[in-house]
């Protein structure tokens, strides 16, 4: 029978299928942090129930954690308290934590990838919905809450559904000034904020077997925008060559036997999705969201539209704008370049490259959060730190940062933030903030202008 | 985990779409270690202005609305998979979230918390709404054992679909570890076979 690269990952998971329910799926690694696992531990603690398969969690502090200071103890009572819990617990339980200040310590969907954690083939877990990000490597990965934590926890094992087949084929060629952000965005105001719901979406087509492993980690990282529980891209020579040396990939002959198998992981010519969508790279232009999610979204010269329901109109009352209303040249007075998203290297020399030897705007507070200590050693390594500081961008340590502003990276109320995270949720980077989400270079480019520009024009 | 059979009670109407869990619990309440506490924070900034007093426009501050039934627009609990929002919803006192549409794993998180998620027809969740708008002490009926949801009033229904393994779960209070436990002789066993027959991804690590 031919089968998806999905089916393939999944079916090999599978140590029990249910009759008329879930299968137990077998789970390869585990990543977990500190905000959606100490009730997990908990739970087994009461249960008095062991962790299974210790050896197969990683741990990483990111969400809650400061950009400042980080060799300090941290500020805040509440956070400092989740953190040291997350650090017994690993104690407790013999898991590996790269804890604050630790040269691998990042946001989880940062440094395990760089890390060589997240290899092709696996399935992996943690609860965080982002997780769908490692995908990138034809990986099965997707978000979890904390219950599930806890049964991986008891079993390195889950009960779930296997969700139906969608793909998502993209050809052609992009724009220039459109980045992997734009892919995503572009694709997530066509298809909707619950498209995705129920399915497990592969995406396919020369613009993503063109794009660097960075690229597709955001392309699949917002998977669950579209309601997907996970995107993924069968791995290739790029996804390889990204894998080999790094810490915890297989080395010597066992990369060779991996490299085999890894080759085998792509879906069988002619078999059948549940779903598919077909989009053309050429129509894609540099996006801008202007409403309270990832779905509503136009390309950055474009118009809100005029016609809404009811929710659509609260969303752009929260917003502040108008149906029809153009954004171009609206002032902006924060910028954030960061999040599990966009905060590797890549993203951060797209933007230094158009920043370089420009000033920032007076109005603007332009913020830099690196997505791991990896990606911020390499930032002062390539000289990009001297770039962001000449222009007047502050740069801070790595985390989550005002992504969800569960740290003291808020964006003030009633300001837009034109922010490369993943959700504009209302509120989302602090009380009554406004999100407007877009790609490294636009939120760059607004930051220079000091207001929504056409960067286009001046790009070569 | 407490089960869940029958219900029958008044509903609260949320006449929105895409409730993120930002909004149902947002994040700078999740630095919390252990599970309560936060039923006050439920909608948080949707219930209260910046002041701390309540927002009277917001359906939970109509004493109009009562209920552990909650009725809520299409793509409910979209976003961030915290299972707080499943823990707000729950220790706020509802037991039943009606929508046309569930985000996935919002989905699975209410019902690892005995918290019913009941997908219905965008056409019966109006009438549902029209309905609870009209008599606020309109009382609806779900019926997990029949898969049925009912206005007792018209005795209108729809039934809706849930995992037959899920379902046996909340009729007897079962709950996924217990279960996967009970599994570890399987799991280890597939451990084995897995190594052995080397074709698949191994710890290198």
């Amino acid at each position: 029978m031919k089968k998806t690269l999905f089916d393939k990952i999944w079916d090999s998971h599978i140590v029990e299928s249910i009759p008329n329910g879930p299968d137990i799926l077998y789970i390869d690694k585990h990543l977990i942090h500190e905000v959606t696992s100490p009730q997990a531990f908990n739970e087994l603690k009461e249960r008095q129930v062991p962790v299974f398969r210790p050896e197969k969690i990683v741990a990483t502090a990111d969400h809650n954690t400061p950009t400042q200071n980080q060799h300090l103890p941290v500020q805040d009572l509440l956070s400092r308290k989740q953190l040291k819990e997350l650090t017994q617990n690993c104690e407790e339980n013999n898991i590996t934590l790269y804890g604050l200040g630790h040269p691998y310590n990042g946001i989880v969907h940062v440094m395990a990838p760089e890390l060589g954690i997240t290899q092709p083939g696996m399935t992996m877990v943690c609860g965080d919905s982002h997780t769908s990000t490692h995908g990138a490597f034809g990986t099965i990965a997707f978000g979890i809450g904390t219950s599930q934590v806890a049964q991986v926890f008891a079993s390195q094992c889950l009960l779930v559904e296997k969700p139906k087949r969608l793909r998502v084929n993209l050809n052609g060629k992009l724009k220039n000034g459109v980045l992997p952000k734009d892919v995503i965005l572009y694709i997530i105001s066509k298809l909707g904020t619950n498209s995705g719901t129920g399915y497990f979406c592969e995406y396919a087509g020369n613009v993503f077997e063109e794009m660097s492993m960075e690229g597709r980690m955001t392309v699949c990282n917002m998977s669950i925008e579209m309601g997907a529980r996970g995107g993924l891209i069968a791995p290739d020579e790029t996804t390889f060559e990204y894998v080999k040396g790094r810490e915890f990939a297989p080395k010597a002959a066992e990369y060779d036997k991996q490299l085999e198998y890894w080759k085998t992981l792509k879906t069988d010519e002619g078999a059948e999705f549940d779903q598919e969508y077909s989009f053309e790279a050429e129509d894609i232009e540099p996006m801008i969201t202007y409403g309270t999610n990832p779905g509503m979204g136009i390309k950055l010269t474009g118009a809100i539209p005029t016609e809404g329901n009811k929710s659509d109109l609260k969303a752009l009352a929260y917003m502040n704008f108008k149906p029809g209303e153009i954004l171009l040249e609206k002032p902006i007075n924060y910028i954030f370049i960061g999040s599990c998203t966009n905060s590797r290297i890549e993203d951060f020399r797209v933007s230094a490259s158009y920043i370089k030897g420009k000033q920032k705007a007076e109005n603007v507070y332009a913020l830099i959060v690196p997505g791991s200590r990896q990606v911020a050693s390499q930032i002062k390594e390539e000289g990009l730190d001297k770039i962001f500081e000449e222009a007047g961008f502050t740069l801070r340590q790595p985390g989550c940062s005002a992504c969800l502003a569960m740290n003291d990276d808020k964006i003030p109320e009633g300001e837009y933030c034109v922010s490369t995270s993943n959700r504009n949720f209302e509120g989302r980077q602090g009380q009554g903030s406004r999100t407007i989400l877009a790609s490294p270079l636009t939120a760059a480019a607004t930051a220079i202008a000091g207001k929504i520009t056409d960067f286009t024009k001046s790009l070569n | 985990m407490e089960k869940f059979i029958t219900l029958t009670d008044t509903a609260v109407p949320l006449d929105a779409e895409n409730v993120d869990t930002d909004q149902i619990i947002p994040a700078r309440f999740l630095k919390a270690t252990d599970k309560s506490g936060f039923g006050e924070n439920l909608f948080k900034d949707w219930r209260f202005k910046k002041d701390g007093t309540p927002n009277k426009d917001f359906v939970l501050n109509d004493p109009t609305y009562k209920g552990s039934i909650l009725i809520a627009g299409n793509n409910f609990g979209c976003g961030s998979s915290r299972e707080h929002a499943a823990w707000a919803i729950k220790a706020y006192g509802f037991k039943a979230v009606v929508s046309s549409y569930f985000a996935d794993i919002f989905k699975g998180n209410a019902l690892n918390n005995g918290v019913l998620p009941v997908q219905v027809s965008p056409e019966f969740l109006q009438e549902l709404f029209q309905a609870v708008n009209a008599n606020a002490s309109q009382e609806i009926k779900i019926d997990l054992e029949n898969q049925l949801i009912e206005i007792t009033e018209t005795g209108k229904s729809e039934s809706f679909d849930i995992d037959p393994y899920k379902k046996t779960c909340l009729i007897n209070g079962y709950d996924d570890i217990d279960f996967l436990v009970s599994k570890l002789k399987e799991i280890e066993k597939f451990e084995q076979s897995r190594t052995a027959k080397k074709d698949l991804v191994e710890k290198t690590w």
